[in-house]
């Protein structure tokens, strides 16, 4: 690891804006937050995944990854961004380093060609230039690379320095914000400013969530001007320190970005969700205050309110159809960070009882909240054994999971409604709307008829009731000649019918089938 | 005949291959109460777990050894050691296959060394088989993984024998890394319908067929069982499926003494035809039972009517060399023209066989403007070749791996005369299923003027 790196990797470790990290003492914190692997018991993805989360929603550059096969091969193409505009993140771009290349040290050479191939195929507006392991082990210097290509091309390249083993995900989600601070944040201008701009920081628009929020925002005359990055143009990142307030949606992922736009632009951050009813309402209640603070039209606040009363009214009467059909079902919920709660309170107002939810990755504010809702910690677990995931809700201790991708067949293979809240579902659940979809999701799969007959037993799981049986057959079986009667012989697996003229026994059969080393003669 | 052509780039668009540990991984999976184990980093295993589960919509337990930078540099043998023993504790494998990754091999461990080491000094992990293959990420693709794992496990466990004590009806039936767990279920259907009884290296056609077990044990859901592998010293004969499947089939002749032929295709009448008078030969019959008789005459039957649909039609394949000889050799049979060809390994002698005038080594890009270039009617690849379908708006079969946006991608079945019908029909029916209506223009006459057409009054209101 290059120095720069390492003391990238202390500075983000060193966060003065989050909760946990401050209450750890100097030497805990310079070891940072990521938990040392168990080999044989690690699970998630690494550096490069989280940075590329992170980044890929923008929309209209390329993702080049520097690296072998795997790193994008096995993954490109994979989350549910939406975008409104261009396709091009979504195209899968990387150096498929050779052996060549790495015994040769040819890598870099190969980085320039490829960003040059890049620019001239698919002319984006910046390049990102994506650092794995295999590269950073033998020593490529991207920085440089990149450096020489902007110069060569004229064409921003950003180099993005997450490579894998340097940590989890969580680690690269910062190093990719680093990296926009470092690059692109504050190099462009918007042609206009409004008292009404804001960045949306730390959300993906994730099947398209950020649009079902966006209406609400256009009807108050709010414009995201900068976007981390959801649906985003590069511009959009270019232009983010013009605007008057951050909402920073993932509490855990960018709060570097958040704070230091704060210490380097005088943007003020808050921290918010668009999931659930109350979370939706506090969230743009918070996001108006701010502005009218930094100089909006005082006349947003009580626009705001009108909206949110509106709004909610509209949402309750919506869900209420939903609400004798998902009533006392009982939910195990199995994700993390702020959906924690936002997610727990919005069902709880169904009358679903959670019976347990994980706090996997979420922050002690995020915990306390679990707390305040659920009324104790009794019911909040950190990680969970597949294992012991499966006994709880095969011994019917709950009536459907929510959960990301990892656990789904825990659930399906015990024969439980599963709903995906996590990064890769299809269905997009913010805002006020959102929570009607959610609600419909798990109207869909508790109440699907399919479950009570897949659980059904088994037609040999019954024994027989005595009734009528069919006469004893006379003769021997025709097909496989095993004679009737009570003292026939039973094997599970009847042996095969003899053939017409079977191989002799031993050796001299074989011996015709000597191995063939062209076997195309009647191919 | 084809040529390979390589192109002259440093940038891999749309990836069409998948890396060779997956391949490893999938190839351990069709081993009983196994788990496979990668070393490397933990971001390599889960994008391959990803990866896996899109396809076969199964949990899949895949793990690491979690190397991180430090263990990188020192070396990851406590990793191993490590990772087996907390496996051990978790899910009770019988047994672990593990398989590098560009990083560990970027380093240049000797593993093998190592695990012998480890496996002679922990007494305590004798009753896990524990074998490795050497898999970089940056030589080979998915197809070559599944061959070194296949091959690691004969090298691993398949007894030696000086002398043939031969069970004449058991035949070993080696599975190439093309073959579907419904495509391996079907090959055994055929052979057991000669009365002969396979034993299936590596078997995913019970362990990633889809099926509910009665419980969550966190290895693999079946697959060949550690003690048929051993039985596999006493088969007569070894069918080997893939040409990737070579080495292994020479692996076990030189181990058992098994002689063993090659069966490239077993798509597509000629290829079945070959892999049938083996088995014949192999009971011993001139009569096959009568369904295969009987599947046989409806291939033909289907034949017949596809080949309206597939002569003359112009088809653009990207696969793994297996996958694409097999699939492009059955439709040439049926006269279809193979005018681009993209495959994602050199390490395989087939290339030269594929009927094709060139075979490009490349990526999705590549075979986006060998099609467009070739004015393909059709595609078969990946499902990340939806990007070429839209792009150049001609129809898509989805073959290979990963199929991510169809279910039941286990359940497809290609193979043997019954497989190859369902191809025929699927194939005919996609061509079937673009509408072209012919315009004068298409003809090269001046269009209709619109003059002459008759427009409907708006509605009035
Ligand atoms: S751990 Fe390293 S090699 Fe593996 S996917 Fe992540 S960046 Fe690539």
């Amino acid at each position: 690891m290059t120095d720069a790196l390492k003391s990238r990797i202390a500075d983000v470790f060193d966060e003065p804006a989050c909760g946990t990290n401050v209450s750890k003492s100097e030497q805990q914190r310079k070891k940072g937050c990521a938990k040392p692997l168990t080999p044989g018991a690690a699970a998630g993805g690494c550096a490069f995944d989280g940075a590329k989360i992170v980044l890929q929603p923008i929309v209209d550059v390329a993702h080049l990854v520097h690296a072998p096969l795997a790193c994008e091969g096995n993954g490109w193409d994979n989350r549910g961004a939406a975008s409104s505009g261009s396709e091009l993140y979504r195209i899968g771009l990387t150096t498929d380093m050779t052996e060549l290349d790495i015994v040769m040290g040819y890598g870099e050479k190969k980085l320039f060609r490829a960003i040059r191939e890049t620019i001239e195929s698919q002319n984006p507006p910046a390049v990102f230039v994506y650092a794995t392991c295999v590269p950073a082990l033998i020593g490529d210097d991207i920085d440089a690379v990149c450096k020489a290509a902007t110069a060569k091309f004229g064409v921003p390249c950003i180099p993005v320095n997450a490579p894998g083993y340097v940590g989890s995900k969580n680690l690269g989600n910062k190093l990719a914000g680093e990296a926009m601070l470092d690059h692109v944040i504050g190099t462009m201008e918007p042609a206009e400013t409004t008292p009404c701009d804001i960045n949306i920081v730390g959300d993906y628009n994730l099947s398209g969530e950020l649009w079902q929020v966006k209406p609400l925002l256009d009807r108050l005359g709010i414009r995201i001007l900068g976007s981390l990055a959801a649906d985003a143009r590069y511009k959009q990142v270019a232009m983010m320190h013009r605007a008057r307030v951050t909402m920073m949606v993932c509490s855990k992922a960018l709060i570097n970005v958040a704070r230091k736009l704060e210490e380097r632009y005088g943007i003020p951050y808050f921290e918010g969700s668009f999931y659930g009813i109350s979370d939706t309402s506090d969230s743009l209640r918070e996001m108006c205050r701010i502005l009218v603070e930094r100089g909006a039209d005082p006349g947003l606040r009580d626009r705001c309110e009108a909206l949110i009363a509106e709004e909610e009214a509209a949402i309750r009467a919506r869900l209420a159809p939903y609400r004798p059909r998902v009533e006392g079902r009982k939910v195990l919920l199995y994700t993390g960070g702020h959906k924690s709660w936002s997610v727990v309170a919005a069902l709880q107002e169904l009358g679903m009882e959670v019976i347990g939810t994980s706090v996997r990755k979420a922050t002690e504010d995020d915990k306390g909240r679990v707390v305040e809702i659920m009324g104790d910690d009794k019911h909040m677990f950190d990680n969970m054994a597949p294992k012991d995931m499966y006994r709880l809700l095969k011994d019917a201790g709950a009536d459907i999971l929510m959960s990301g991708g990892r656990s789904q067949f825990v659930a399906l293979k015990a024969r439980m409604p599963w709903v995906d809240v996590n990064q890769e579902k299809h269905e997009p659940y913010a805002g006020y709307m959102g929570m009607e979809d959610l609600v419909r999701a798990i109207d869909r799969a508790v109440n699907n008829p399919m479950w009570a007959e897949l659980r059904e037993p088994a037609p040999w799981d019954l024994p027989l009731t005595a009734g009528r049986t069919l006469p004893a057959p006379a003769g021997p079986c025709p097909v496989t000649g095993i004679p009737a009667g009570p003292s026939r012989p039973v094997t599970l697996v009847p042996p095969l019918p003899p053939f017409a003229s079977p191989p002799a026994a031993g050796g001299p059969a074989v011996t015709d089938f000597a191995s063939s080393r062209t076997d195309f003669e009647d191919c | 005949m084809a040529k390979l052509i390589h192109p002259k780039r440093a940038l891999s668009t749309m990836p069409l291959k998948s890396s060779a540990p997956l391949g490893a991984a999938m190839a351990y999976l069709g081993i009983e109460r196994a788990i496979p184990l990668f070393h490397g980093s933990q971001g390599c295993t889960a994008f391959a777990m990803v990866h896996l589960v899109r396809h076969f919509k199964e949990a899949v337990p895949l793990q690491t050894t979690a190397m991180n930078e430090v263990s990188t540099i020192l070396g990851g043998a406590d990793q191993i050691e490590e990772a087996i023993e907390n496996l051990r504790r978790k899910a009770a494998p019988s047994f672990i296959g593990i398989a590098s990754t560009a990083l560990t091999e970027t380093r240049g461990e000797d593993v093998p060394g190592e695990l012998r080491e480890i496996l002679s000094r922990r007494t305590d992990f004798a009753d896990t088989a524990v074998v490795y293959a050497s898999t970089p990420d940056f030589d080979g693709a998915l197809q070559d993984g599944w061959a070194k794992a296949v091959e690691a496990i004969v090298g691993a466990l398949v007894p030696r024998v000086t002398e043939r004590d031969v069970d004449m009806r058991q035949v070993t039936l080696l599975a190439g890394s093309h073959l579907s767990p419904a495509e391996v279920e079907e090959l055994v259907r055929m052979i057991r319908a000669f009365g002969l009884s396979p034993v299936v290296l590596p078997d995913i056609s019970t362990s990633l067929d889809g099926h509910v077990s009665d419980d969550w044990s966190g290895c693999s859901l079946g697959g060949t069982p550690l003690a048929d592998i051993g039985r596999i010293a006493r088969s007569a004969f070894t069918l080997a499926v893939g040409e990737s499947m070579r080495r292994a089939a020479q692996m076990l002749e030189d181990r058992t003494l098994a002689p063993f032929r090659v069966f490239q295709s077993v798509t597509g009448l000629k290829p079945v035809d070959a892999f049938v008078r083996t088995l014949m030969g192999l009971a011993g019959v001139q009569d096959p039972p009568p369904s295969i008789r009987r599947d046989r005459a409806r291939l033909i039957d289907a034949a017949l009517d596809a080949h309206f649909h597939t002569g003359g039609l112009r088809v653009a394949i990207g696969a793994d060399p297996d996958l694409l000889f097999s699939l492009s050799n059955a439709l040439t049979s049926m006269g279809a023209e193979v005018v681009a060809a993209v495959t994602t390994t050199q390490h395989t002698p087939l290339v030269d066989r594929i009927p094709s005038g060139e075979v490009i080594l490349g990526d999705l890009g590549d075979l986006q403007r060998a099609a467009q270039a070739g004015g393909a009617q059709l595609l078969l690849t990946h499902s990340h070749g939806r990007h070429v379908e839209h792009a150049l708006h001609i129809p898509l079969v989805r073959v290979g791996f990963p199929v991510f946006d169809r279910i039941g991608a286990q359940d497809v079945c290609r193979v043997g005369y019954r497989g190859s019908r369902a191809f025929l029909y699927e194939i005919a029916n996609t061509v079937q299923s673009i509408h072209h209506r012919a315009r004068p223009e298409d003809f090269g006459a001046a269009p209709i003027p619109e003059e002459f057409e008759h427009v409907p009054h708006a509605a009035r209101h």
